[in-house]
């Protein structure tokens, strides 16, 4: 897709004018964090289980040429075969390539963000294949031609009534005058469109939340079953994830599964937690009779052993979307790319470029929520500053903004003058502002001052009054 | 060089090394071959059989999973019959061409009709064995295998799971064991907690997205008290 994070500002101020988005918004801000506030209050071993996950990413991630190579070897042992693909380009181009041997002209996906950083719907398009995502949000906005806005909740920017306009517009062969107003009758309309899908498609595609070294398994993680009818209907089965996924055991990957939908959803565990290895086995009555992976890099090896490193521990489990003061106010689609939030103020930088994603880590109050719920303990506010960092060492930022820096911070090395200058303005301020006590409009403030008044400061500033109180105790 | 060269080139590149030391592999080696447990929390792990089937039963249940107990596997073809009358389904099976299920006494029912192998999309109603049930959430194991395709745990919109109280496991490591303890892994296995469900329009909660929108599993409370392995 076209990236639009350069103008992430004026995308954001685009969501915040959206009723439909507000009320979506609130209701998922409100929702997700509850939901997994419980699921964790019923879990005492939560915090221990987010150590271990994390020792169990980090451990992987160092030794992950090892895992990757044995990863390969138990697929090719199990039958299958593994394609890997340095960038986006050779993703898109295995995946045609096992479409086109196989003559497909129709293709059902389950949910698979690593298909849309790749833009593998457009190129099969492309080339006369029709991709028919399977997930109800991203079958919503495939037919309406969106991005997906949350990386586990794609249509949820929208309400009820947007999706039975979808649908109304799509499903023309039904009957105009049928009731479509509530969300059973969209469910059940969208499977039963869909279920032919399932049965006449030619190839299957799915992501992977997990890769099993030790076996060469897949694993998905889904509540629907539409990832399951994928992958078990057609011929073939084509796993389209990203390197980082792997794990060495099936008990690794037990102990991240307990960290995932927990944080997610908040639920226990999801509907369907489904893995594969391998196609069709001799004597099996249904499943596919080719399984491929194709393996993505498109940016992750640039991440190792750089400050950034940290990132490729993410589940995608979106917690930290869900509790973005910043997301929960703006929407995904303002962070113009396919994956919005804390996570994606991290990633996008690193896989699309500083230039186009700039604006995405100042995004942020640096709050801290994101961290403090993620199941693998990423330090994203962190790593956001380092793009930050990144940003003033190579004189990306605006100029304002870097001269304002620039000069505060040769100030600040001097204490004295620093603290003159800080007292003085305490005093002016306080002088000036001593009728109101609040000053309506600020010079060099003033998109702050634009939606909210600056409180007087009282005539002194904190150091003055802490070396006085210091004076007074001794 | 291949696209798998750069991307494991790429990788060691980035992790400042070349590949890793035969000392370092044949450790990863010994990591894997051993997997070791991580954590288990105390919920499942710590408890005796009958606590576990309760916790299995409590589990299920609180995501809409029905559970009927039977205390003799005889009874499996009754409440089968019971279940469909009750749900106001047809009196008609897909069951998993699986002897266990077979040997049940079905002719004691002569009015439910029963097909055996995969599923086809007519199909209303499935009728699968598992290999386990674990408690810590609820959750049934399927798998594949000539026995058992797939495609019933998926296509018709119920889905009724046998279970016997020996398969009640405590905690997925449990599962890994007995599948391990059967040698070469199946294409898939399934871990099915609840019903099929989607919350992508407004976070409503729907049973029934694309797989079945009733899951019921009969347990056969024989009063087998340890895991017996897949029989």
């Amino acid at each position: 897709m076209e990236a639009t994070s350069h103008t992430f500002a004026g995308n954001a101020r685009a969501g915040l004018a959206n009723p439909v988005l507000r009320r979506a918004l609130d209701m998922a801000g409100a929702g997700f964090p509850a939901r997994r506030a419980e699921a964790i209050a019923r879990l005492p071993e939560f915090d221990a289980l987010r150590d271990e996950g994390k020792a169990i990413k980090d451990h992987t991630i160092g030794h992950l040429d090892f895992y990757l190579e044995l990863y390969e070897r138990q697929v090719t042992a199990a039958g299958g075969v593994v394609h890997w693909a340095p960038d986006a380009a050779a993703a898109r181009a295995a995946v045609l390539g096992i479409c086109r041997s196989v003559g497909a002209k129709t293709v059902t996906k389950g949910k698979s963000m690593v298909a849309e950083e790749i833009a593998l719907n457009e190129h099969l398009e492309a080339n006369g294949i029709t991709p028919v995502e399977t997930d109800l949000g991203e079958y919503i906005i495939q037919l309406r031609h969106e991005p997906p806005s949350h990386i586990i909740a794609p249509a949820i920017h929208l309400m009820k009534e947007q999706v039975e306009a979808t649908f109304r517009a799509a499903h023309t062969a039904l009957d105009p005058a049928r009731p479509l107003a509530e969300a059973p009758l969209l469910c059940g309309e969208a499977r039963a469109v869909l279920r032919p899908q399932f049965l006449t498609a030619d190839v299957g595609i799915t992501g992977a939340n997990f890769l099993v070294a030790e076996t060469g398994s897949s694993i998905i993680v889904t509540n629907e079953g539409n990832g399951d009818l994928t992958q078990t209907l057609p011929k073939v089965h084509i796993v389209i994830t990203s390197i980082e996924k792997v794990v060495p055991t099936l008990e690794d990957a037990a102990t991240l599964l307990r960290l995932l939908a927990r944080s997610a959803t908040g639920q226990e565990f999801s509907s369907y937690t489904t893995m594969s290895t391998g196609p069709r086995r001799p004597g099996d009555l249904d499943g596919p009779e080719q399984y491929h992976v194709v393996l993505v890099d498109n940016g992750r090896t640039a991440l190792l052993g750089g400050e950034f490193q940290d990132m490729l521990r993410c589940l995608r489990c979106a917690a930290c979307l869900n509790h973005c003061p910043v997301y929960t106010a703006v929407g995904g689609h303002a962070y113009g790319w396919v994956y919005p939030g804390p996570m994606g103020a991290v990633l996008t930088p690193a896989l699309i470029g500083l230039d186009e994603a700039g604006d995405l880590p100042n995004a942020s109050s640096f709050c801290g929520r994101c961290e403090s719920v993620c199941p693998v303990r990423i330090p994203l506010p962190k790593m956001m500053r380092h793009w930050r960092e990144r940003q003033f060492a190579l004189r990306k930022a605006p100029a304002a903004y870097r001269y304002g820096l620039g000069l505060w911070a040769w100030v600040a090395q001097r204490p004295a003058l620093y603290h003159a200058l800080v007292e003085a303005k305490a005093r002016l301020l306080g002088r000036l502002g001593r009728r109101r006590g609040r000053f309506r409009t600020m010079p060099l403030a003033g998109e702050w001052t634009r939606v909210r008044d600056m409180p007087a400061p009282e005539g002194r500033s904190f150091h003055a009054l802490w070396a006085e109180r210091g004076r007074a105790r001794r | 060089m291949t696209a798998r060269d750069d991307v494991l080139a790429a990788v060691r590149r980035g992790l400042g090394r070349g590949a890793v030391s035969d000392a370092v592999a044949a450790e990863l080696t010994a990591r894997v071959a051993t997997h070791r447990r991580n954590l288990i929390p105390a919920r499942a792990a710590a408890l005796e059989p009958a606590a576990r089937l309760r916790l299995f039963v409590d589990m299920a249940e609180a995501v809409q999973t029905t559970v009927a107990r039977v205390s003799d596997a005889g009874d499996v073809p009754g409440e089968v019959a019971r279940y469909l009358a009750a749900e106001n389904l047809p009196a008609e099976l897909a069951m998993a061409p699986d002897p266990a299920l077979d040997a049940l006494p079905w002719d004691a029912r002569p009015l439910l009709r029963i097909r055996r192998g995969k599923s086809s999309p007519e199909d209303a109603v499935s009728l699968t064995p598992c290999l386990a049930a674990v408690a810590e959430t609820g959750t049934l194991m399927l798998m594949s295998g000539e026995r058992t395709p797939t495609t019933l745990n998926f296509l018709p919109d119920t889905h009724i799971v046998v279970v016997r109280s020996g398969q009640v496991v405590a905690t997925y490591e449990d599962g890994w064991d007995l599948l391990r303890a059967r040698g070469a892994l199946p294409r898939t296995v399934n871990f099915i907690t609840g019903p099929s469900r989607t919350g992508d329009i407004e976070q409503r909660i729907e049973l029934g997205a694309h797989g079945p929108r009733r899951l019921h599993v009969i347990l056969i409370d024989d009063g087998a008290s340890e895991a017996d392995g897949e029989r």
